[in-house]
């Protein structure tokens, strides 16, 4: 099972959970599975038309990852929801 | 997840040296072409005309009298533009931007929002003619009342911005919480706990003023229309595809009609990487046949462009005796300006980011107020955060009879800790940082005098990865062209060159090393978020392993032989020799394959667009000491030294360049810079003799201490540098006043009048002054 880290502003989602587990071969499925318990996050974290909602990234295993919903994880991935990153 | 360290320790041959730039005569001898260095035969010349009024209602615009005056050629307003093509463009891993916010800041459709809004534009067959026009035009108003403080901003009855709003999403979407602003909350373990359990608890609040990037060149771009509606603009910017993207969807154009030629930039540091004045000059162009060429004054650039969030922070944090820390509140109101999308998440995420704290709120705000759009300014809205943060954490040190720097060891994040956003920490130097600063001469080196003191402060930023293409074509005498996309803002195409040499195995000398336009090059997101060495550096090296390959297979083909048996021995010699495995005495060096490519079938080249991952952050810290003048609260810095960890130094006075650079625009951040707007909400000091940047007279030699952990997310070990050297600067000003006089400095910039009004507070004499 992969640990998922829901942001603070998604927590109220989880019952105050701040990481859950869950099961996939990539972080859609992974979202996908986490929605069925935890109805609204899929809505909290990705659009109507199933890409990321803009501003938010996905990290996997320390790395921020461009392929967002479609990173492939491992059964033990480390998988946050962040802000995402850019600069000055 | 490929988590295998992509860092290959290697001798290295080029990186780490310091060879001399090659544009650097071009542009002291004035030979290197800018913005304003273009002319194009028939060009016209294009003058905004902007508000005056910090808040108001167009009514009507009157360009009749403009028109009728010889020479003018068009004058345009917001109605002459298309409907957007798209609400929202997302902006790589930098987020998303609403295109109706960016096309407004361009030219307001109905109502200003700020003192310099653009309302008009004219085209005239020279500058002066244009000057007048603009003049000409006639814009009535109806005066709305207007708000420039964040606190009166999220006030119940606050003057209402706009009926409604995209919430911001500078790197993290905001939720969308009052009138005239978002909200970003990070929370981690239980702070009401935390504090309970707290033996020392510091409270403070905090206010930081507006402030610009304050690049030497202002905005400048021309544009011209080609006979098949194709636009090429030549401009000033830190990403030229940003550019293209965002004019596509004000003007309703694919892609493929736009080229962007990006041309030398004088300074950016964030604030360019937006339309201004792009817009206004394709449509004048379009409007009159003829190229347009649009120009802003040091005024419009300070009134209108994107300066750095002001602040109000409200910061509490809590520790253990032995200065353990357990709790940290943060209450962050930061200037969005007059449209969403401030730094309040990079500023809440680097807020606490270096220290491990098990308890921790931290709510913030990105707040709509009557003053320019906010952009980016080199780690955007760290400075802010870090300045009310380390202000605080000195002095629980302080209450704790610890060492500034013992505490921080004491609590600092080392790789494995988790950041409040759960993301492990990569490797990264904190400790080795830490304790260097203590090492150092400069922190137990006698102060000399009275009124002097010395601070330190510790600062975090993430920095960027995104998109980066690159080329590498190979020339018959085995020179190498090097082909990026990324703009060179501070040295970048040496860095480059220096990376492809290393990986090619040839010469620096050898490397001819350019930027694209956009028609020439892969995608490339803008130098910004310190990504250009790291990223495109990444690209450069993935690309040059491509070509390595192709050459190996045109040496099997010369030696008739299959190319498993060719090896090259530029990983482990630096120098691309092509060895037969079989009979190490054959051998063909890098120029003699070149050489024979013709009848080898033909050119080498080889292309790679990156988005490398392993970002790697970045960490540093200041020694600053300080002299007061008790009598005029003038602070004196008397001696910096700045340490940084930036993994492999590739151009190691480059980097120190970007230290100093950054120390200084820490300083003036600190000391004297700041926003004025009177009581009509005016901008009173858009000018450089009033908004005071620091000169050399100002500050001393900046020392600089290099240390090099290595990323492991970057095959030679590669990290960013030049965002975090602005983040310590201010609280280590801030620390070294109250060594020195002891007062707690709780306002930037620590202008003389805001010293003196700390020193009368703490003698208990009432102030005199009000400090703006």
């Amino acid at each position: 099972m992969a640990s998922v880290w829901i942001p603070a502003t998604m927590q109220h989602l989880t019952g105050g959970e701040a990481v859950v587990q869950a099961s996939g071969s990539t972080v859609r499925e992974l979202v996908n599975r986490l929605d069925e318990v935890y109805p609204g996050l899929k809505a909290a974290i990705a659009q109507d038309d199933g890409r990321l909602r803009p501003g938010v990234a996905v990290a996997v295993d320390g790395y921020i990852t461009s392929l967002g919903l479609f990173q492939r994880i491992a059964e033990r991935s480390d998988v946050q929801f962040v802000p995402a990153i850019g600069g000055g | 997840m490929n988590m295998e360290p992509e860092y290959k320790p290697r001798k290295w041959r080029v990186l780490g040296t310091t060879p001399v730039r090659r544009d650097g005569i071009d542009k002291v001898t004035g030979q290197a072409k800018f913005g304003d260095d273009v002319h194009l035969p028939d060009m016209l010349h294009g003058k905004v005309v902007r508000s005056p009024h910090p808040h108001a209602r167009i009514k009507r615009i009157d360009i009749s009298k403009a028109m009728a005056l010889p020479g003018v050629k068009a004058v345009i307003t917001g109605a002459d533009f298309p409907p957007l093509n798209q609400a929202v463009v997302a902006a790589g891993e930098g987020g998303s931007v609403s295109m109706q916010d960016i096309a407004d800041n361009c030219i307001a459709k109905h109502t200003v929002f700020y003192d310099g809004h653009a309302v008009a534009a004219v085209a005239a067959e020279n500058p002066h003619v244009a000057e007048e026009a603009a003049a000409l035009v006639e814009v009535e108003y109806e005066i709305l009342p207007f708000i420039q403080d964040v606190r009166e901003a999220v006030k119940d009855g606050a003057v209402v911005l706009h009926d409604d709003y995209v919430p911001g999403a500078f790197l993290f979407p905001t939720q969308k919480a009052l009138p005239n602003a978002g909200r970003l909350q990070l929370a981690a373990g239980d702070v009401e706990q935390g504090f309970k359990e707290a033996d020392i608890v510091v409270e403070r609040e905090f206010t930081t003023a507006t402030v610009h990037q304050g690049y030497i060149e202002s905005h400048i771009t021309t544009c011209r229309w080609d006979s098949d509606q194709h636009l090429t603009v030549w401009t000033s910017t830190q990403g030229a595809f940003a550019i293209r993207d965002f004019l596509a969807s004000i003007l309703n154009l694919q892609l493929s009609q736009i080229r962007v030629i990006p041309m030398e930039i004088g300074g950016g540091f964030g604030g360019k990487d937006v339309v201004y004045l792009d817009p206004l000059a394709a449509m004048l162009a379009k409007k009159t046949g003829r190229p347009v060429k649009m120009a802003m004054t040091r005024a419009e650039v300070l009134k209108a462009t994107g300066p750095s969030s002001g602040t109000y922070c409200r910061v509490k944090i809590g520790c253990k005796k032995d200065g353990t820390l357990v709790a940290a509140d943060l209450y962050l109101l930061f200037e969005a300006g007059a449209y969403p999308g401030g730094p309040i998440a990079p500023g809440a995420l680097c807020a606490l980011t270096r220290y491990n704290i098990p308890n921790v709120v931290i709510d913030g705000y990105d707040v709509m107020l009557n003053k320019p759009k906010i952009k980016p300014y080199r780690a955007p809205g760290a400075t802010q955060a870090n300045f009310v943060v380390e202000t605080v954490i000195d002095e629980l040190a302080e209450k704790c009879g610890l060492d500034a720097i013992d505490f921080r060891l004491k609590n600092a994040t080392v790789a494995g800790d988790r950041l409040i956003i759960g993301m492990p920490v990569p490797p990264i130097g904190t400790v080795e940082m830490l304790q260097a600063v203590k090492k150092h001469p400069h922190y137990t080196a006698p102060l000399g005098g009275p009124n002097r003191g010395r601070g330190v402060a510790y600062a975090f930023w993430f920095g960027a990865g995104l998109t980066s293409s690159c080329e590498i074509h190979v020339n018959a005498d085995g020179t190498i062209n090097l082909a990026t996309g990324s703009a060179d803002l501070s040295g970048t195409r040496m860095t480059l060159a220096m990376q492809a040499a290393e990986a090619l195995g040839v010469p620096l000398d050898d490397i001819s090393s350019s930027v694209s336009d956009t028609d020439s090059i892969g995608y490339t997101f803008q130098s910004v978020g310190s990504r250009t060495t790291f990223a495109t550096g990444y690209a450069i090296i993935k690309a040059a392993e491509k070509v390595i390959e192709q050459m190996k297979q045109r040496v099997a083909m010369i030696w008739e032989t299959d190319v498993a048996n060719v090896d090259c021995t530029v990983e482990s010699a630096g120098v691309a020799d092509f060895v037969d495995r079989n009979d190490p005495h054959r051998r063909l060096h890098f120029k003699q394959v070149a050489a024979r490519m013709d009848e080898t079938g033909g050119p080498v080249s080889a292309d790679y667009t990156a988005n490398p991952h392993g970002v790697g952050f970045q960490i540093a810290a200041n020694i600053c000491d300080v002299e007061v003048d008790p009598e005029t609260g003038k602070v004196q810095v008397l001696r910096f030294t700045a340490f940084q960890d930036v993994g492999k130094a590739v151009h190691p006075d480059y980097v120190a360049g970007q230290m100093q650079g950054g120390a200084v625009q820490g300083l003036g951040w600190a000391l004297s810079e700041g926003y004025w707007y009177n009581k009509d909400g005016r901008l009173a000091n858009s000018s450089l003799l009033d908004y005071r940047m620091p000169t050399s007279l100002d500050v001393p030699m900046i020392d600089t201490v290099i240390l090099e952990t290595p990323n492991l997310g970057h095959p030679y070990g590669i990290r960013g540098a030049g965002e975090v050297p602005i983040v310590p600067p201010p609280a280590a000003v801030a620390n070294a006043i109250y060594r020195a006089v002891g007062v707690r400095m709780t306002t930037l910039p620590m202008s003389p009048g805001a010293v003196l009004e700390a020193l009368w507070a703490k003698e208990g004499k009432p102030a005199s002054v009000k400090v703006a």
